[in-house]
């Protein structure tokens, strides 16, 4: 199976990154952005079909290495 | 006083932190952070600065997950002084021995430059040689400073006396350089026995470089 992990950051945490993008699209004049939040994608190659099981693995991986959860949120995809 | 400076894949900052503790007096071993103890003459602990695991994932992620940071954990939780400048506060964040989190800086630069902190609290083993309000010079040199802790955290770290520093002009007055929460650069723990800071004292050892205001920093611990 694969897993999908996205990590941004939290709500409120300035992101300085997707304040830097969006004013770089506001200076190429593309008009409408509200908001632009720039976070990073982990894809997972797992050696098991229970998706429960693996949902429950990468849940873990997450709260341990992969997100810190002081300023980042983050949402599990299994394919 | 003996002082164990850890060194990970890509710590560069260790010869000087040595240098700098052995400059006031004191012993020190470099521990490799494949070690599951740490030597047992020691007191104190530094987690010097550098780029530890190339700051894959988020500075300090790696790191702290060595097999040197569980004797590290153990070591502060029982009361023993640890302190971790620049990669070594974000490892300290991440391995959550200190409270908060460093982002990127807001302006997404690599800042490196002498800094002027305001001392904000000196109640403690680090920074007791020193007055509050004083101002000091010390290099900065990073890209993840920007210090994030939320509101109920900021108050608690406030009513503690846990802000150690903050980033100021010459006159001690709060200046932005990375986007650091209430410009902090500085914290300690709750009990006091674990510090932080993203600035470098151990760069600001002779004033014919520019500033001697590290060695009366580093000058707390052992005194």
């Amino acid at each position: 199976m694969t897993a999908i992990v996205n990590v941004f950051l939290k709500e409120g945490v300035l992101d300085p990154q997707g304040k830097a993008a969006h004013h770089a699209l506001d200076s190429l004049g593309f008009e409408g952005v509200k908001d632009v939040r720039i976070g990073k994608q982990i894809v997972l190659q797992l050696d098991t079909d229970d998706k429960a099981k693996a949902e429950a693995e990468v849940k873990e991986m997450c709260e341990t290495l992969l997100a810190n959860t002081v300023i980042e949120d983050y949402n599990i995809e299994i394919k | 006083m003996k002082v164990a400076v850890l060194r990970f894949p890509g710590t560069n900052c260790e010869f000087d932190t040595q240098y700098a503790f052995e400059k006031l007096g004191h012993e020190t071993e470099l521990v490799w952070h494949e070690k599951e103890t740490l030597p047992s003459d020691i007191d104190m602990v530094v987690v010097p600065g550098g780029f530890s695991y190339g700051d894959y994932l988020r500075s300090g992620a790696i790191a702290r997950f060595s097999p040197v940071m569980k004797a590290v954990t153990k070591y502060a939780n029982d009361g023993g002084t640890v302190l971790g400048i620049c990669n070594g506060f974000q490892i300290l964040t991440e391995a959550g021995l200190l409270p908060g989190a460093l982002k990127r800086n807001n302006n997404l630069h690599f800042i490196s430059k002498h800094q002027t902190l305001r001392v904000e609290n000196n109640d403690n083993a680090f920074l007791k040689q020193c007055e509050v309000g004083e101002v000091l010079n010390i290099p900065i040199a990073h890209a993840d400073g920007n210090y994030y802790i939320d509101d109920e955290g900021l108050e608690k770290l406030e009513a503690n006396g846990q802000v150690l520093l903050r980033y100021c002009d010459e006159e001690g007055n709060r200046v932005v350089v990375n986007g650091s929460v209430t410009s902090i650069a500085g914290i300690c723990n709750e009990k006091k026995n674990v510090f932080g800071l993203m600035p470098h004292p151990e760069r600001a050892l002779e004033s014919i470089l520019g500033s001697e205001d590290g060695l009366k920093m580093l000058k707390g611990f052992g005194a």
